[in-house]
């Protein structure tokens, strides 16, 4: 899998590199047809504009893709994100109509989102299943759970509190884009400034060596899936505030999707061993100007997936090692002949 | 020794087989009226198009691949003919050939991106699935409905069995079944699939063509996707870009719960018609019922792949400890 022995150079440019220029360049072409794309204004001591909105619509795939980033990390997948964010929305519907307060409610739902996590953690990291395996599961029957815990119907949240933690402002800034920041930034830092990073890498890119060196890997595995299990319950509470309501339907609808693409999008291997939380923030951010651009051309948002599709499918092929090879032979070819 | 490796090969299929008789047994029992041969017939000709999704995503799993486009190539082909034929007067018969063809195509190309470029298969099939569902929404959004006498002929066929109307759905649904198994049980391309699954780099050693196989099955499961969509048509008689939304999970879950190893490289193809048989005697008993709601459905499926799943999970366990 790893040609670690071949002694390639270094990569030419960093995934990073790659989306810095995409993002850069979607937004230029943005501009040169509608000059108001980057203006931000202040009404009623709010900034209002396109950039906001993308960050405040980004902010929900951001914080699945958090989560996604870790599990991805190991070599695994979470395929349950979306099935989570409906039921903690659900969650936040029923102890919110039982009167409990607002503490109480997120506690509760980031506590359903990781006790999700916790199973499928137990599936992969102790009975070794699969992980697309172990998480169908979930995913499958978790918007039947959502649906009976919300008795198939919408509920409609009517609480002021829980309504700001998505659609307030903080210092004229929005909340939610702030509370993600946040948490990307005590991520980076809990990860990159001790040896957890380091461990997670390690036992996803090999396991057995990281067992054999004295890593607690299959608890690594398992604490990964609780964070984004815990992840998706967030999520699941910025989504249920923001429709004020708890759709056990269409709450988190490819949601798993999203994040795995903002992750992927952002450097982060399938195969495991590397993350990059900054990628995963700016491959969100990415994923959500692309689907803002459509939005602004006047696609459909139905249609919207193609160019969703290409660009993945673009984004792979970059990173992929097979195509390099095959890129770099072909530059090689002609310099031999030249020498 | 070979009466062992009989039972371990063939135990996942006798126990799905005893599964889906103590479901139909149950359903029979409470529900008055569940146990007749019309309620059977139905179980086939309802789940027809994700039968037949399903026994082309069985053939993508022994290879030890997946599929997550099938969902929305359906929705796609059901537009497609539903629009070529309303809109353009093409004739119906041409309209599926296009249509199967077009399938093919886009199977050939994530086959080909998936074994060229090492990608990995759900990644490359997740990106084939939205391509397909927008394609499917830009050709139209409502639903266009079929009107040709060629469709009303086929849609009003039934073979008749005695009292038991047997409907063209359905026996294109056995059609392909039995197409499937063959390919699957009695042909090298079959065999490949699962020595692929088994191990590739094996294969490989073997000499075995993996790149050519692997390519080849996404090809024909997306082919058999497309013909899945068109036998929607024919069920619903429109066709709907919308048509197939999460069915990717069912026809995975009817492969797993008829015993075939998620990881590939073992399975049968049987064990698939009797996972379907079994999530739409769960479906039916549940509709029959009335007093459970729709959600249950979900639960219970999800149940289900947890239980096969854990099964597989011993079956394996206890053959490598015996292997040692």
């Amino acid at each position: 899998m790893n040609p670690a022995e071949s002694s390639r150079p270094r990569r030419p440019l960093s995934p990073l590199v790659w989306l810095c220029l995409g993002l850069t360049a979607l937004v230029l072409w943005n501009v040169v047809s509608n000059p108001a794309f980057l203006a931000v204004t202040l009404r009623d001591g709010h900034v209002y504009g396109v950039p906001i909105d993308i960050f405040t619509q980004a902010s929900r795939t951001m914080l699945v893709a958090l989560g996604m980033t870790l599990v991805i990390a190991t070599g695994g997948v979470d395929l349950s994100v979306g099935s989570v964010v409906a039921i903690a929305g659900a969650v936040c519907a029923l102890t919110l109509g039982h009167g409990a307060g607002l503490p109480l409610t997120i506690a509760a739902a980031i506590a359903v989102g990781a006790a999700a996590g916790a199973v499928n953690g137990l599936l992969v990291a102790r009975l070794a299943i699969q992980p697309i395996v172990a998480t169908l599961i979930l995913m499958v029957a978790g918007r039947g759970i959502a649906q009976l815990l919300s008795g198939g119907q919408v509920l409609i949240i009517a609480d002021k509190s829980f309504e700001f933690l998505a659609n307030g402002f903080v210092l004229g800034l929005p909340f939610a884009p702030l509370l993600v920041a946040a948490l990307f930034l005590a991520a980076h830092l809990a990860l990159r400034r001790s040896a957890l990073g380091l461990f997670i890498e390690a036992a996803g890119d090999n396991e057995t060596a990281s067992r054999f060196a004295g890593l607690a890997a299959a608890r690594i595995k398992w604490l990964v899936y609780v964070f984004s299990g815990a992840c998706a319950g967030l999520a699941g509470v910025l989504t249920a505030s923001n429709i004020r309501a708890a759709d056990a339907n269409r709450a988190g609808e490819n949601a798993e999707l999203d994040a795995i693409f903002a992750v992927v999008v952002g450097g982060t291997a399938l195969t495991g061993g590397r993350f990059s939380i900054l990628g995963t923030f700016l491959g969100a951010l990415l994923i959500q100007t692309l689907a803002t651009t459509m939005y602004y051309r006047g696609v459909p948002p139905a249609v919207a997936p193609v160019p969703k599709a290409l660009l993945i499918v673009a984004v792979s092929l970059l990173q992929s090692e097979k195509l390099r090879n095959r890129i770099s032979a072909l530059w090689r070819k002609p310099r031999k002949v030249a020498a | 020794m070979i009466a062992r490796s009989l039972s371990t090969r063939y135990l996942p299929l006798i126990a799905t087989s005893g599964i889906f008789l103590v479901l139909f047994i149950t359903a029979s029992v409470l529900n008055e009226g569940f146990f007749s041969g019309r309620v059977i017939v139905n179980l086939l000709s309802d789940n027809a198009f994700l039968g037949i999704a399903a026994v082309g995503m069985t053939l993508v799993i022994f290879s030890g691949g997946i599929d997550l486009s099938v969902g929305s190539v359906i929705g796609f082909t059901s537009i497609f003919s539903a629009t070529i034929i309303a809109g353009h007067g093409v004739h119906p018969a041409i309209a599926w050939i296009a249509a199967v063809i077009l399938g093919a195509l886009l199977g050939a190309a994530m086959g080909t991106l998936i074994h060229v470029f090492e990608l990995p298969p759900f990644l490359v099939t997740l990106a084939g699935m939205f391509l397909a569902r927008g394609s499917a929404f830009w050709l139209n959004t409502e639903s266009v409905g079929i009107s040709h006498p060629w469709y009303d002929g086929l849609s009003n066929f039934a073979l008749s069995l005695g009292p038991i109307q047997v409907s063209a759905a359905a026996l294109l649904l056995l059609a392909t079944a039995l197409a499937g198994y063959v390919v699957a049980h009695h042909t090298r391309f079959g065999r490949n699939l699962l020595a692929i699954g088994g191990s590739e780099q094996s294969a490989l050693l073997m000499g075995l063509p993996v790149g050519a196989a692997k390519i080849a099955v996404y090809t024909v499961n997306s082919a058999c996707a497309a013909f899945a969509g068109l036998v929607a048509t024919l069920y619903t008689g429109s066709g709907n870009p919308s048509m197939g939304i999460g069915l990717e999970l069912d026809a995975i879950a009817v492969v797993v719960i008829g015993g075939t190893l998620l990881t590939g490289g073992r399975g049968h193809l049987f064990g698939t018609v009797l996972g379907l048989l079994i999530f739409g005697t769960i479906q039916a008993a549940i509709l029959f019922d009335g007093r459970l709601s729709s959600w249950w459905m979900r639960i219970v499926v999800g149940a289900l792949l947890l239980v096969f799943i854990l099964l597989q999970r011993l079956l394996v366990r206890g053959e490598t400890r015996a292997g040692h």
